[in-house]
């Protein structure tokens, strides 16, 4: 077929051929073809196949409300043929066909429609043993695009955008009130989906020249004022609580923020329900409209038009004035409303049969439309004495409009329906927003261009908080919308939803079967599940609804419209993808010195330092050797670093620790634990008093963020006077350990290391290389030791200055895992590993660290009612028989006893300097008892014997990290 | 083609009766009122009927069939928990699932995909390690295994999850599966019909008689009814309830969000799930990717979707499986999760003589539709708690016996 005369504002550019593939043959489209225009400017009509049946399917509404179109293009699957444009070198195929859109291998199911009615997946093929069987099948046919397991991994950045006034849709409606709050002051963002502004203004004309001309004056208007930003092509996705708007186009996602919203959405065009109202060529008179304007493409050469409305009319002479022979227009109504349409189409010869239906098309030898029976019809039910038969290659339907209106719904608008219109309106809009065109009801070119000026208007007094002067709307009384549109057929196929393949009576049964209300109906039938999320079907099942329960479709009302308005790709949603990492000021410190790092939360941290030609367990072995034999230093700057200062400073921590904070005195320091109001333990700590009113301490790596959110919530409710300080990442530290870590410390720092001067769990400041540093004394890893925290910028200094003054006595660094099997041989446990979301204290052990008879603490209540509960289980330390070589337990395997579950290993290590296996696990408290033998299961069965001994395990008195010399 | 549908080729009329009783008045008397007609609801009251002989049952709802969470669920059926009482619990309901298609003539698509959590933390494999021991000890299959058993099993997984996040290990649980959710609720809601009950909805409870601590009376929209036994199975809306009977529980109400894409051909035979990047995913029967992520982690009693959401979900989504790039988000929801403390259910009898908790059941209580069914009627009819639910009861949250499943919740939450 052949491109039509040059027409003003044609999307085409005639200059430029664009050649490609669809289905295995070669094609020429013109630049600014939707692939769906060039195809059908080919001669080509079944562009698909539909879900369920397998039916040939063409252009239904040429505007993404229907998936008949769908593509796979390369990598990229399910692309809306009637919206995306063409481009050179694609190479397409229609999506679920088993051998070609044509030639279907799977059409036969069509024939099988009789025994595939309504929900017939619920109603069979579930016998336990065949229902694999089935279910390989099904998932063999079912889906559409196929996905390309090797498809990059793409990152399309975000951007974010703010604005006074956010109008969707471009049509005459959105862009008058876009005109109307920009010349109010407003800033203003409007967007359209189409590839240019303009909207219905441009395309349903009927002949009427005057109205195009005001369309493009307007739009011109629009793009030349400075106050407003036009996006085409662009989709507003959603819209979010306080006007939040994902706009997507081609190449990304941008987040509006606007103060007001004008939703200027328009309308569906309806499909008309009759037999084979699906077949390749009946298309919606808008898709008609659409191909003539915008891509300049005949949409048939003889039509048949199926009206209820004076848009029918308009469409008839646009299809005259295209060339096309119009065979009738069938009005549904009996007593059609006079129109200038109408008379214009009478006197262009074309014969206006009223209260005449399209009882049934016919397909020709392809399964494309060849002829419809034309028929008297009244309320839907068609009179066949006396039909005729009508060759023709097109039928356009133009029978009535369903409100755009998902993202009203998605803001919360109540909706009302109207009688007269027979459509939704909004009845009570949210703070905010608001609606004007097609939308909000109103239908006339220049009655939505006052629409638009009211609304426009209006969201610009709202977002500017201005008393602007209401603009008035003049009254309309056209019936855009037949309220029945549907024409009953002994033998049906007529098509509800086309994304789903639903005829009437698939509603009729899912009725009978007691979905008979809005929702089960849906979920049943899945009627409005498709991809185009029932945008031409949802209206239709809500009128049957109502009939075939004798309700109005205001009783029925309508389902929950949801994100998205069309389907976003989800590499938009991503972005870029956000991972906050978080790297130690002396992370290339220990990338030199061959670390292996481990995740620990967002952090990473050195496992162990590999040395070339050494075992996993050889390094981590030697580097335990060196911190009890010699000296080394592990970078512990991820722990958490809180500071609280202020008069009540004691006062708060007291509250939020278990021990008694108020009596730690000025330098000294104190492992304390903290816990939930069930008295859960839920971090620990060293605490340090660095004046009467400044605390200092660590959080473990993992609790530090919950830790201080949780301080900030509580002292919120609290209103202590102190004030809460997270210096996780201004600070860093290292720990310096070993029996010769004065003599390296010593040199560089004026802070006097005697014993007397800086005795054990004592925390003192000075400089250490010229850096103000706090040092506290203690003994985590069993040895003589020294925590040092100092501003993280001077990190690497320190560790340098450190790391050269150990030379001589033959320092290195040492790991995580190193640091967990030293504090292990000291019996120290790590909170999360070797406690659960249900640990009290006084199952650890800790009821040392709790002081009871304070005022109040967080848990307190809890813990005093736990006290004096027997304990359920213990954490105890066990070692495994001395040269014990079989299999070893791993964290987390059972202790079994007498055939049940009896507890779990929560920590195990080998330990060089014990000599033997050693480790803690949660036991009942009558295996608790030191000398006690209890077995442990491996994953394979196997039973690992194991003793309960006292910890610590090395060094009993701690003798090693508290004064000797 | 199974002979089964040739009668609705072979058939004039459509051969199928209604499912659901037709909305009638109500009785001014039940035994039982069950409120809220999910798929626990109807459940218990199918097993009330069934199980019990207790057919004087009236299931109110205040919006329709299976509208609430049995609706807006992401479908995962598993049993690999933690603690023996979750472990033995789900896995009564496992088998339940397996044979319940058949017990209702009905097809749920009931399929076992098998189900990996991914670890990807020592501190998660640990935990793993933990919940297969458990599990094992009561017979459900589940197993610790390594990147390449993963590997093997699908792929197309990037193991390195984009470098952020590498994968060290996963609980693989074979009996995993997924059902047709909706269906469930209708499966239930017909047995429960066919057997006397009466299904009400559009039917909203305003009110709960209690006199001397019994319950005596409900008040609906549509009028009163006389009762001595109510179960509240209403999901996102316990507190609600318990406030008209003046209980307290800890539950409170967080959203749980999720979305799914376009239909695509199948590729993905799997569920996973992946604690660290918080999201799990699998491949509906019609092709679509069922994807969900942790709970917003805000208090707030309503079903709004958020657009953070999508986009978190998404990232992390593509750092497991990249090549979805161009699948496109068809639709997003939200539904409302009865938050526990210890991420366990609140089940059994209340300190209100006649009113019995089927509540709590926060992000996880789809699976248990079954089993939860079973033991309610039980419960209710015996007007005791089986022995299933025992540590599930209200006063484990006074007497610190609690029963911990947050080391076993889908995502960290």
């Amino acid at each position: 077929m052949s491109r039509l005369p040059q027409l003003p504002d044609e999307w085409i550019d005639r200059t430029k051929l664009v050649r490609f593939r669809f289905e295995g043959r070669d094609y020429t489209g013109l630049a600014g073809d939707a692939v769906s225009s060039a195809l059908w400017a080919a001669g080509v009509r079944t562009l698909g196949r539909s879900f369920k049946y397998h039916r040939p399917r063409g252009i239904l509404s040429m505007a993404n409300h229907d998936v008949n179109v769908l593509l796979q293009d390369g990598q990229r699957l399910n692309v809306r043929g009637d919206v995306v444009p063409v481009r050179e070198g694609m190479d397409l195929s229609a999506v679920n066909t088993w051998g070609g859109v044509t030639a279907d291998r799977v059409r036969f199911l069509d024939r099988l429609a009789p025994f595939l009615p309504v929900g017939f997946y619920y109603k069979a093929f579930y016998s336990k043993r065949w229902f694999p069987l089935w279910e390989r099948m099904f998932r063999a046919i079912t889906g559409l695009g196929r996905i390309d397991l090797g498809t990059p991994h793409l990152r399309t950045p975000k951007r974010y955008e703010f604005c006074d006034v956010a109008v969707i849709g471009a049509g005459p409606s959105g862009l008058s009130a876009a005109l109307a709050a920009a010349e109010a002051g407003a800033r203003v963002v409007i967007v359209d989906e189409n590839a240019k502004a303009g909207g219905s203004g441009l395309y349903q004309l009927g002949g009427h020249v005057a109205q195009r001309d005001a369309a493009l004056q307007l739009r011109e208007r629009v793009a030349a004022h400075p106050q407003i930003r036009l996006f085409t092509g662009t989709l507003a996705a959603a819209w979010y609580a306080d006007q939040w708007i994902p706009l997507v186009d081609g190449e990304r996602m941008t987040k509006l923020r606007a103060r007001a919203t004008v939703m200027a959405s328009g309308a569906f065009e309806q499909p008309a329900v009759f037999r084979n109202n699906d077949l390749p060529g009946v298309m919606l008179g808008s898709a008609m409209q659409r191909l003539i304007h915008r891509y300049a493409v005949q949409p048939a050469r003889r039509a048949v038009v199926l009206a209820a409305n004076a848009d029918a009319y308009r469409v008839a002479l646009d299809l005259l004035d295209a060339g096309v022979q119009v065979m009738a227009v069938a009005d549904l109504r009996d007593q059609p409303m006079a129109c200038d349409a109408m008379d214009a189409v009478r006197a262009r010869g074309v014969e206006c049969l009223a209260g005449y239906a399209i009882y049934e098309a016919h397909a020709g030898e392809r399964g494309e439309l060849a002829a419809v029976t034309l028929c008297r019809v009244r309320d839907g039910i068609a009179e066949t004495t006396g039909s005729r038969r009508v060759d023709c290659d097109g039928v356009a339907m133009s029978t009535g409009w369903a409100p755009a209106a998902n993202l009203l719904y998605q803001a919360g608008t109540k909706m009302r329906f109207d009688e007269r219109l027979q459509q939704f309106v909004p009845d009570v809009l949210p703070e905010g927003v608001f609606a004007c065109g097609r939308v909000n009801g109103v239908f006339g070119f220049e009655a939505r261009l006052a629409d638009g000026a009211r609304a426009g208007t209006a969201a610009a007094g709202f977002a500017l908080s201005r008393e602007l002067p209401a603009v008035a709307v003049p009254s309309e009384n056209c019936q855009p919308t037949h309220p029945w549109p549907v024409v009953a057929h002994p033998s049906a196929k007529n098509f509800v939803d086309f994304d789903e393949d639903l005829q009437v009576k698939d509603f009729e049964n899912a009725v009978q079967e007691g979905y008979d209300n809005i929702e089960l109906l849906k979920r049943f039938t899945t009627v409005g599940m498709g991809p185009s999320q029932g945008k031409h079907s949802n209206m239709t099942a809500l009128r049957l609804l109502a009939r075939l329960t004798g309700k109005s479709p205001q009783q029925v009302g309508t389902t929950t419209a949801r994100p998205f308005f069309h389907p976003v790709p989800m590499s938009h949603l991503a972005g870029r993808g956000f991972h906050p990492q978080r790297r130690s000021p002396l992370h290339g410190r220990h990338a030199a010195l061959g670390a292996v790092f481990m995740p620990a939360g967002a952090w990473e941290r050195p496992e162990y330092y590999a040395v070339p030609g050494k075992s996993r367990i050889d390094c981590i072995h030697d580097e335990v050797r060196r911190v009890r034999t010699k000296v080394a230093m592990i970078d512990v700057g991820t722990l958490g670093k809180i500071e609280v200062r202020g008069p009540q400073a004691a006062e708060f921590l007291n509250r939020v620790y278990t021990a008694r904070i108020d009596l730690l005195k000025l330098g000294g320091t104190r492992y304390a634990i903290m816990c939930d109001e069930s008295g859960v333990l839920t971090d620990e700590g060293v605490i340090a008093r660095l004046a009467d009113d400044v605390y200092y301490f660590t959080t473990t790596t993992s609790g530090a963020a919950n830790v201080y959110r949780e301080m900030s919530r509580l002292n919120s409710e609290w209103r202590l006077q102190c004030g809460i300080v997270n210096l996780t990442g201004a600070y860093s530290s290292v720990n310096l350990a070993g029996p010769d870590c004065r003599k390296v410390l010593g040199p560089h720092t004026d802070i006097d290391l005697s014993a007397a001067a800086f005795p054990y769990l004592a925390v003192r400041q000075g400089q250490i290389a010229g850096i103000p540093a706090r040092v506290m004394r203690v003994g985590f890893v069993g040895e003589w030791g020294y925590e040092i925290h100092i501003p993280a910028e001077y990190s690497p200094t320190l560790w340098d200055t450190l790391m050269k003054a150990g030379e001589p006595f033959g320092i290195g660094p040492f790991g995580v895992e190193a640091q967990r099997l030293l504090r292990l041989e000291k019996g120290h446990l790590i909170v999360s590993q070797d406690t659960d979301g249900l640990t009290h204290p006084f199952e650890v052990g800790m009821d040392w660290a709790v002081k009871l008879d304070k005022p109040f603490f967080v848990g307190q209540r809890s813990l005093q009612i736990l006290k004096a509960m027997p304990l359920k289980r213990k954490l105890a330390g066990f070692r495994l028989a001395e040269g014990y070589t079989g299999p070893v337990p791993q964290e987390c395997h059972l202790i079994i006893a007498d055939g049940e579950i009896a507890g779990r290993v929560t920590s195990i290590y080998w330990s060089p300097n014990v000599g033997r296996h050693i480790g803690l696990a949660f036991l009942p408290p009558d295996l608790a008892a030191p000398g006690t033998s209890f077995e442990i299961r491996l994953t394979d069965g196997a039973m690992v014997r194991a003793e309960v001994c006292t910890t610590p395990f090395f060094d009993p008195e701690d003798l090693r990290q508290k004064e000797l010399a | 083609m199974p002979w089964r549908l040739l009668r609705f080729g072979l058939n004039s009329k459509h051969p199928e009766p209604r499912m659901f009783s037709d909305v009638q008045a109500l009785k001014p008397s039940y035994d039982v009122v069950i409120i809220g007609a999910g798929g626990h609801g109807l459940a218990a009251a199918y097993y009330l009927a069934r199980e019990h002989g207790i057919t004087n049952v009236a299931v109110l709802e205040k919006g329709y069939i299976g509208g609430g969470n049995t609706g807006r669920n992401t479908t995962i059926i598993r049993s690999n928990y933690l603690t023996p009482e979750g472990v033995k619990f789900y896995d009564t309901s496992v088998k339940l699932w397996q044979d319940l298609s058949e017990d209702f003539d009905l097809n749920l698509f009931y399929s076992t995909r098998g189900h990996f959590t991914l670890a990807h933390t020592d501190s998660a494999v640990r935990t793993m390690r933990w919940r297969a021991e458990v599990n094992k000890h009561y017979g459900v299959d589940s197993e610790l295994v390594g990147p390449d058993f993963i590997k093997r099993a699908c792929p197309s997984i990037d193991i390195s999850c984009n470098g952020h996040a590498p994968i060290l290990g996963a609980l693989y649980h074979a009996p995993g599966s997924i059902a047709r959710h909706d269906a469930v609720a209708w499966g239930y809601g017909r047995g429960a019909c066919q057997r006397g009950v009466e299904i009400h909805q559009q039917t909203a409870v305003t009110g709960i008689e209690v006199k001397g601590g019994k319950v005596v009376g409900v008040q609906t929209s549509r009028g009163h009814i006389a009762t001595n036994k109510v179960l509240c199975a209403v999901a996102g809306s316990t507190p609600r309830l318990t406030d008209m009977v003046g209980i307290r529980t800890p539950i409170y109400i967080h959203p749980l969000q999720a979305m799914v894409s376009e239909p695509m051909k199948p590729w993905l035979d799997h569920i996973f799930v992946s604690g660290s990047l918080h999201i799990y995913i699998s491949q509906s029967a019609r092709g679509e990717l069922v994807m969900g992520a942790s709970l917003d982690p805000y208090e707030l009693h309503s079903t709004r979707s958020t657009l953070d959401f999508t986009e978190g979900l998404s990232a992390h989504m593509l750092d497991m499986f990249p090549f979805l790039s161009h699948v496109k988000v068809n639709r997003q929801w939200a539904g409302m999760s009865d938050m526990t403390p210890d991420f366990a259910p609140i089940m059994g009898k209340t300190p209100v003589e006649g009113f019995y908790l089927d509540s709590g059941w926060g992000t996880w209580g789809f699976k248990a539709t079954p089993v939860c069914g079973k033991t309610m009627a039980w419960t209710v009819a015996n007007d005791a708690p089986h022995e299933l639910i025992t540590g599930f009861s209200l006063d484990r949250f006074r007497n610190y016996s609690l029963t911990g499943e947050k080391g076993a919740a889908s995502v960290g939450h």
